[in-house]
């Protein structure tokens, strides 16, 4: 990929009153890419997956850091990064599957579903004891634009 | 108030609004199961009409429901998803043992938010 045109990071505690934080956060800096509504909201939810995953499983007992960095590229794709210290996931085949969960019956299993259907690509490259970091890309189409 | 709760005899219908997320569905759930136990609803019926942002966890949230009224044989039904929200609970194929609804006119032109 080039050299992007724009770049963000954040760090922020593992604590579930940042999730709305963080994907309103993410989706603000990705605005300036024009995107649709459904591509915002798809960035909100792939985001919220991720954070989300860093609170429950990452760092089940403990606060962490979480942190998030964020590319902009000319082409109008974008990279997300979401990374944790945690506890790390013992086989990501097995935890990209959907329905499989280990937090819980109130949780559906679909975070990662929901995060590699949202966008278009995922990499999850983890080790345990670790942490664990979730690369999420989408294209941007956005709405009709002029030249920039 | 992330749901508000209305209670007809046998059928309970609970109105959630804001946003869904892990955060959130602790509070909506622990409202939704009081009523569970306490009317044991022939139907629940879950709107996310004033709904503005779900993740997976609303999903979640739907299918504990779905376990805790189905141990007695109770329905549910799910009205008031937005096109984003619909796209995020089918993903989990809820629609073939409860029935959903999409919001009756979504307006295509008009901002999600």
């Amino acid at each position: 990929m080039k050299k992007p045109i724009n770049e963000f990071k954040i760090q922020f505690q593992s604590k579930s009153a940042n999730e709305g934080f963080a994907r309103t956060t993410v989706s603000a800096f990705v605005s300036q890419l024009d995107p649709t509504v459904e591509e915002i909201n798809d960035i909100k939810t792939a985001v919220s997956e991720a954070v989300t995953n860093c609170i429950v499983h990452a760092y089940p007992d403990t606060v962490g850091k979480i942190y998030i960095t964020v590319f902009l590229y000319d082409d109008g794709n974008v990279k997300i990064k979401v990374r944790d210290t945690g506890k790390g996931i013992e086989d990501v085949k097995k935890a990209r599957e959907p329905l499989y969960t280990t937090g819980g019956e109130d949780r559906s299993g679909l975070g990662f579903s929901v995060m590699e259907s949202f966008t278009d690509k995922m990499y999850v490259r983890s080790l345990p004891g670790k942490g664990t970091t979730v690369t999420l890309i989408k294209s941007i189409e956005g709405k009709p634009r002029d030249n920039r | 108030m992330p749901a508000k709760v209305v209670c007809d005899g046998e059928y309970v219908t609970a109105y959630l609004s804001g946003e869904i997320d892990h955060h959130n569905a602790g509070a909506v759930r622990a409202i939704i199961d009081t009523y569970i136990m306490k009317a044991k609803p022939k139907k629940l019926t879950i709107d996310f009409g004033s709904v503005s942002f779900m993740d997976s966890s609303g999903v979640g949230l739907v299918m504990g429901r779905f376990k805790n009224i189905s141990d007695y044989g109770g329905k549910m039904e799910i009205t008031g998803l937005s096109p984003h929200a619909y796209k995020v609970m089918t993903m989990s194929g809820i629609e073939k043992i409860a029935v959903i609804h999409r919001k009756r006119e979504e307006k295509k032109n008009e901002k999600a938010d």
